[in-house]
């Protein structure tokens, strides 16, 4: 009886009528489900659905009392928002993620590389591979990193690859997050909350752990001191402050390294070093960790209204006295614009071909494309070219005939600030809702560290999840929710 | 650790004392209402000048009215003094050192915020009073559990402390300075009722109504009551106390730091004065001008460890 009611909404079967979204990541056409779930599914068949609603809402408990929030901007009175936290899991198997890693991998070097390469030779304009202006006209490349080389060579320590996938062995990178990805301490309060919530689940099943990354991250970060750093680097992660809406994120990652946490107003360059301000007198940082925007880091060089940054960072790290994490200019690299030209740059400095696919994208700035894109507005996913989080963007098969007119109007106003890609079919997983579960579109984000010496990609990551049937849009700020991701061992 | 965070500590502990003791004022004055027969509006009069804030709830209200001045002290969003904006202020500071501080302190401080919050969404209604305020203290004192319980006795641990005695002291100073006239010899006429009255809710309004018996037993006098709340060291909100733990925890920074300041000058002289004080002469030489004087040397401190220690610049 608790069996057919938890699954009346989950059934792709033959009797069921449904027939599936798209590819459903726990349960095949058939009703079967697919071996990472297995164990999890005969464990949920058992459970009593009034005791997971009830230990849902523990987990909320959890979360606002730990003070997990984010802001919302524009938002006067809901200052403060839950990101929803569903308790179902989402689960890879090893193999899927060995898959994953190699390519991120591999697209996360090649990013360095044509970093390293814009900034300094510039062979792939020269090779005609990309065009010049679409790197000399872009507001994230900063001629101010022009022949400048970062400590160990790395622009990238901290990376998030949003990653979709549409098929058994279908998945795409979305986006490359290479400026200052966020989300990871969800990654984290996520496992934890479900460790103290589920023990069992993790007795039954093999899950390789995340809990080591505020670990590597810190090491990794201290890996990369500048040459004249002497003895043990000091780290600190660099805040705009509490009214930012990542600052939870901040002040966890700060806390569990076990590194200061500072804002603009706490440093000052002093003898070519960048200080802190403390009860004894000012300290010198070596890595500075920072989660603000290039255009605020520092007021001589960049915004000058800024006061966010530190008044003469950037001469300390030309000057090779400071690591900033991730390096200033790497906006470059992650730029929707840049984004349709991976495969490109995939190949030209790794020599081979894309391990994963890149979305078909139309460049709107082409008169071709702008045409194909303002026909086919219907079926197309619109988005900004520096926008994020969900904001300015159309989900042409999901908006109104108004909303798709009013959109083509800003469009052809400013194509150049437009790129458009096919509304993929993202995967389903499924998730707690009050009759029993249900199926969800998601996406996912690994992070991974960069050093000089390796590549670290934590197994698991965020998984986000569109709330809402049938939605596609999984950012948090449009009401998206959050999964904890499992990746089995062997 | 940071000068900003040394100033973050400094000011979520003062806050949170605050929101306290602006609880217990309000419930001393809430026991006059109950215990005194016709208008009680005068009373809270003095209320509002114990938690100075007179002046500015004129500006807002004019009359002073029962309800009016609840609310103000309560919950009014303009009245930086007010429980519900010291229990935001504190919840900010909190925020802003949250690395500095144990996930019980953080999380007893945000669950208090999250509560208050709610239950002083509204007005509140009278006969929901008591419990609100109950409430109140209740969360406050967890917070100080949680802390007590959890925090390394380190740098961090210092600075909240000083930040809680320093709030202490410029409270019970001004509670006293504000009812001083009743506690002067010449107008009090020994027995009177009303003086009786007016004596008991300056002890209720900082939990010493019964610790009072037991120390100096017989009925309520002036000069007793003054010594209690000035000069008595056991007493854990008179003057003399919180300076004794204002310079343990200065001595303790000036140990771990190798370091002293003027503030530990200012500090040590404070500490003898109330020390070696006899509350005979504080009467002779004007109860009035040694509270005055005491709270600006009380602010003066505070200025002094803001600057030694770098909260600011």
């Amino acid at each position: 009886m608790v069996l057919a009611m938890l699954f009346a909404l989950y059934s792709y079967g033959p009797k069921s009528g449904n027939a599936p979204l798209a590819f459903d990541e726990m349960l095949t056409a058939e009703d079967l489900p697919r071996p990472p779930y297995k164990t999890y599914q005969e464990w949920y068949s058992a459970q009593d659905p009034a005791h997971l609603i009830q230990k849902s809402q523990d987990a909320e408990s959890i979360f606002r009392r730990t003070g997990i929030t984010f802001a919302v901007y524009g938002h006067a009175d809901s200052s403060e928002k839950l990101i929803p936290f569903d308790i179902i899991p989402r689960i890879i198997s090893a193999r899927e993620w060995r898959k994953l890693a190699q390519g991120i991998e591999q697209r996360v070097l090649a990013l360095n590389a044509f970093l390293d390469d814009i900034y300094h030779k510039q062979e792939i304009i020269r090779a005609g591979r990309i065009p010049r202006e679409l790197i000399e006209k872009n507001e994230a490349f900063l001629p101010e990193m022009i022949g400048f080389k970062p400590p160990g060579g790395v622009y990238t320590h901290i990376v998030g690859t949003d990653i979709v996938r549409t098929g058994e062995d279908q998945f795409y990178v979305l986006e490359d997050n290479a400026r200052t990805p966020s989300g990871v301490s969800y990654m984290l309060e996520n496992r934890e909350t479900m460790m103290q919530m589920f023990p069992e689940l993790f007795a039954m099943n093999k899950v390789q752990r995340v809990e080591d990354y505020p670990y590597l991250l810190r090491q990794s970060l201290a890996s990369l001191a500048p040459p004249g750093c002497k003895g043990k680097p000091r780290v600190a992660v660099l805040t705009p402050g509490i009214y930012n809406s990542a600052y939870y994120e901040h002040s966890f990652l700060a806390d569990t390294m076990g590194v200061e946490l500072v804002e603009g107003s706490d440093l000052r360059v002093i003898d070519g070093k960048v200080k802190m301000r403390t009860t004894r007198g000012y300290e010198a940082i070596d890595v500075l960790y920072r989660r603000v925007d290039d255009d605020f880091l520092d007021p001589l060089t960049f915004r000058p209204d800024s006061a966010l940054g530190i008044p003469g960072i950037m001469d300390v790290y030309r000057s090779g006295n400071i690591t900033i994490a991730n390096a200033p200019g790497t906006g470059i690299s992650d730029d929707k614009a840049i984004y349709s030209y991976m495969p490109e740059i995939v190949e030209f400095y790794t020599g081979r071909k894309p391990l994963l696919e890149n979305v078909p994208t139309w460049r709107c700035s082409e008169p071709d494309s702008l045409k194909y894109v303002l026909e086919h507005l219907e079926e197309l996913v619109v988005k900004e070219v520096h926008g994020s989080g969900g904001y300015g963007m159309l989900v042409g098969p999901t908006a109104s005939k108004k909303e798709r007119s009013d959109f083509a109007e800003k469009l052809s106003a400013r194509p150049s600030n437009y790129i458009a890609q096919p509304t993929l079919s993202l995967s389903t997983v499924p998730i707690l809702v009050n009759k029993g579960i249900a199926p969800r579109h998601v996406d996912l984000r690994p992070y991974v560290l960069v050093s000089d010496k390796e590549v670290k990609i934590i197994p698991g990551g965020l998984t986000r999840v569109a709330l809402k049937k049938g939605s596609l849009v999984v950012n948090s700020s449009q009401g998206g929710g959050t999964k904890d991701t499992w990746v089995l061992e062997d | 650790m940071l000068g900003r965070t040394a100033n973050g500590l400094y000011w979520m502990f003062r806050y949170i004392e605050r929101a306290e003791n602006i609880a217990r004022l309000v419930d001393a004055g809430l026991r006059v209402s109950l215990t005194r027969t016709g208008s009680t509006d005068e009373d809270w009069d003095g209320v509002l000048q114990s938690a100075g804030v007179r002046d500015e709830y004129v500006d807002l209200h004019g009359k002073v009215t029962t309800a009016n001045a609840i609310d103000y002290l309560l919950r009014e969003k303009t009245n930086p003094s007010s429980v519900m904006s010291c229990i935001d202020s504190g919840r900010n500071n909190a925020r802003m050192v949250r690395t500095a501080l144990t996930r019980e302190t953080w999380e007893a401080t945000n669950e208090c915020w999250i509560e208050l919050k709610q239950l002083l969404e509204k007005r509140v209604k009278p006969a929901d009073l008591p419990a609100v305020i109950d409430t109140i203290k209740r969360r406050a004192g967890l917070i100080r559990g949680a802390f007590h319980g959890s925090m390394l006795r380190n740098d961090l641990y210092n600075f909240s402390r000083i930040g809680t005695f320093i709030e202490r002291a410029d409270n019970t100073s001004r509670i006293l300075d504000v009812k001083y006239y009743v506690l002067l010899p010449a107008v009090s006429q020994v027995g009177s009722s009303l003086d009786n009255f007016q004596w008991e809710s300056i002890l209720r309004s900082v939990s010493a109504h019964r610790s009072y018996g037991w120390v100096y037993d017989a009925e309520y006098r002036p000069s007793n009551i003054a010594d209690f709340l000035i000069l008595n060291r056991r007493m854990p909100r008179s003057l003399a106390y919180c300076y004794e733990k204002i310079v343990s925890n200065l001595r303790y920074l000036a140990e771990d730091y190798g370091e002293r300041h003027t503030a530990h000058d200012t500090a040590d002289s404070i500490r003898t004065m109330l020390k070696r004080g006899e509350i005979g002469d504080v009467m002779d030489q004007g109860l009035h001008e040694f509270l005055e004087d005491f709270i600006s040397r009380n602010n003066q401190l505070s200025v002094e460890i803001s600057e030694g220690y770098r909260f600011y610049r």
